[in-house]
């Protein structure tokens, strides 16, 4: 293999890791200061999306796009967590799970009935279609770059908001104690709003991004969400650098999994059965990671105490 | 009798006559739907186990599902295919062989992903019972031999001694056979000092252990049985539908599965039989209201967990019972 299709592969490996974070990063921060498992998270990535190609293909503007659908998850979103989340956070997680499960399928009915069940597509811009050579004579992708970067540029900003802000302060406290910070005067009721909201802008904005790559579909969400679970679980439910780690993992094992396992089981097999083996070997590649992680570590690579 | 008992013996004896009334009135789409019922109902009487006994929040059941389903696919298409599995095992198309093959393969897979799963709790165990439910979702579309994303279909339902399965009550009536004589033994199991000493480890495992008991494998033993159960299910839902797809082991089937238990009363025996007449007969009579019905399922499952939390057999018998 040459180091220049290996270079590609690494990179695709680290877009979808930077999108698998963003997604991550909602559901860890979520879980982190309100205690809630919400798998109703996909639900927010498809509205991102869908928001995105109907302004699309309303304004023809990819800028207005992202940001309508930056809103229409923020606003679902805060939406969804004053009228049912906010009723699940002293209950047990089985609550919460069959009540996001109920609210995946009204989101995805819903989505059925406005938009209808036929895929949309979202255009990348023209500014950022083809490839573009980077160092070394290596062509890529430049959407998918884009992607790169404005993932890394939200991460950067989640770190800076957690750890510099005054709203990042009132977000650690709220997770080390929601008693203690409402007795100091903090609206946590508000809080949680937010943070949920902002959890729901993340997903809405990964979706809008990858609905430029995929088709616009119901449905879409929900195998990012799960791959997001495995992402917080590797690395620690409730920590930020865990779903960062976490998710440059799976992006990249499943990634690579896909290209080098075919050719390795190629090297001391026929090339079809190499094919088969390398392919379904791959398709659970991030789950075997998975195991592998618990085994040594129950609560993930940056988790405390499960 | 307490409320409980007569709901436990009236909920099972109502799904039976309906099949019957459906059988004397020649309706025969409702006695599939009655069949249909009846297996879901094994499936979350299976769930149940581990979810109402032991509070073990498994969103992966359709795994187990989803392989005795296949232990069904596989031997039913090496018998009408006459090719032998790995050229010794002939495949068979006698039920009681491949509901045997589908329990102890799921109860095997059940152990494997429990061991691993039960090293965790709470939100983990959710996610990562999630996790290994779609890695074998994702390996069996990615495997070729069995129909990948087209699964396997059987062209004649498989054999039970002495009936002709062919014929949709008797094939209803296996299963609501099968359905009873499960329900029985969870019942028993319930009761028993291992249903004991289990629903124990979901209250206080402190004092679990301090009485000498070790929950990790009260657990285990608790996850492997309820899978193997799920996996009986499965078997029998293949046969059912002649038909096995990468769907029986989606994560939406095993939400479904978790649905049902809950609409019908967590942790109570008839719970999951109530849960799947509900759920078949919404399925039904909204399919029938508007394309959409999954919007109405939705919200009638986000109001009964927000207002109802007992399910429907929890609102009819009460709240807590303590014993029956």
């Amino acid at each position: 293999m040459s180091a220049a299709l290996l270079a590609e592969q690494l990179l695709n490996g680290l877009q979808f890791g930077v999108m698998l974070f963003l997604m991550a990063a909602g559901l860890t921060l979520i879980f982190g200061v309100m205690g809630l498992i919400n798998l109703a998270h996909g639900s927010l990535y498809m509205i991102g999306a869908f928001a995105a190609a109907g302004m699309a293909a309303l304004t023809g503007s990819f800028l207005l796009a992202l940001a309508a659908a930056l809103m229409a998850a923020a606003i679902v979103g805060a939406i969804v967590e004053m009228v049912v989340i906010r009723r699940l956070y002293d209950r047990d997680h089985l609550d919460q799970v069959l009540a996001t499960f109920a609210l995946i399928l009204i989101f995805s009915e819903g989505t059925r009935f406005l938009f209808g069940s036929l895929p949309l597509y979202l255009d990348t811009p023209d500014l950022l279609s083809g490839p573009t050579t980077l160092f070394g004579g290596l062509e890529y992708s430049k959407y998918r770059l884009f992607i790169i970067a404005v993932g890394l540029a939200v991460g950067g900003g989640l770190f800076w908001l957690i750890a510099r802000t005054r709203l990042g302060i009132q977000i650690r406290a709220g997770k080390a104690d929601r008693e203690m910070i409402a007795a100091l005067g903090v609206d946590i009721r508000r809080l949680y709003t937010l943070v949920f909201a902002l959890g729901a802008a993340l997903a809405g904005l990964a979706g809008a991004m990858i609905g430029a790559i995929q088709s616009v579909e119901v449905g879409m969400g929900e195998p990012v969400l799960i791959l997001a679970f495995v992402v917080i679980v590797i690395g620690g439910i409730g920590s930020i650098k865990g779903a960062f780690v976490g998710a440059l993992l799976v992006g990249m094992t499943d990634t690579l999994g896909r290209v080098l396992l075919p050719q390795a089981f190629g090297l001391f097999m026929d090339a079809s059965s190499a094919t088969t083996v390398g392919a379904s070997l791959a398709s659970m590649s991030i789950y075997i990671l998975m195991a592998g992680i618990l085994l040594f570590r129950p609560s993930g690579l940056f988790g405390g105490q499960a | 009798m307490r409320r409980e008992t007569i709901l436990n013996v009236g909920i099972p004896g109502l799904l039976l006559a309906i099949g019957l009334l459906a059988y004397a009135l020649d309706e025969t789409y409702i006695i599939t739907l009655a069949t249909r019922a009846a297996i879901l109902a094994l499936a979350g009487v299976g769930l149940n186990i581990a979810l109402g006994l032991g509070g073990l929040v498994s969103l992966g059941h359709a795994a187990f599902f989803g392989i005795g389903g296949y232990a069904m696919g596989i031997l039913a298409f090496h018998a009408q295919t006459y090719m032998p599995l790995w050229g010794v095992i002939g495949g068979t198309t006698s039920m009681p062989i491949i509901w045997l093959v589908a329990v102890i393969a799921s109860g095997l897979a059940a152990l494997v992903i429990g061991a691993l799963s039960l090293r965790t709790s709470g939100v983990y165990f959710i996610m990562i019972t999630l996790a290994f439910g779609q890695m074998l979702f994702y390996f069996a579309i990615s495997w070729p031999a069995y129909g990948g994303e087209d699964g396997v279909s059987i062209y004649m339902r498989n054999n039970f001694p002495g009936l002709n399965t062919l014929v949709p009550l008797n094939f209803f009536l296996i299963c609501f056979a099968v359905l009873a004589v499960v329900l029985i033994f969870a019942g028993r199991l319930g009761k028993s000092p291992f249903g004991l000493a289990l629903q124990a480890t979901r209250q206080n495992v402190a004092r679990v252990e301090a009485v000498g008991l070790a929950p990790y494998k009260l657990r285990l033993m608790a996850f492997v049985l309820s899978g193997a159960i799920t996996g009986l299910a499965g078997a029998l839902f293949a046969d059912l539908n002649r038909f096995v797809s990468p769907s029986m082991l989606s994560w939406q089937m095993s939400g479904e599965i978790m649905v049902l238990v809950i609409l019908g009363g967590i942790a109570r025996l008839s719970g999951p039989v109530a849960g799947a007449m509900v759920f078949i007969a919404l399925e039904y009579v909204l399919e029938d209201l508007s394309h959409y019905w999954h919007i109405y399922l939705g919200a009638i499952l986000l109001l009964v967990v927000l207002f109802a939390r007992g399910g429907l057999v929890g609102l009819i018998a009460g709240r807590e019972v303590a014993h029956d």
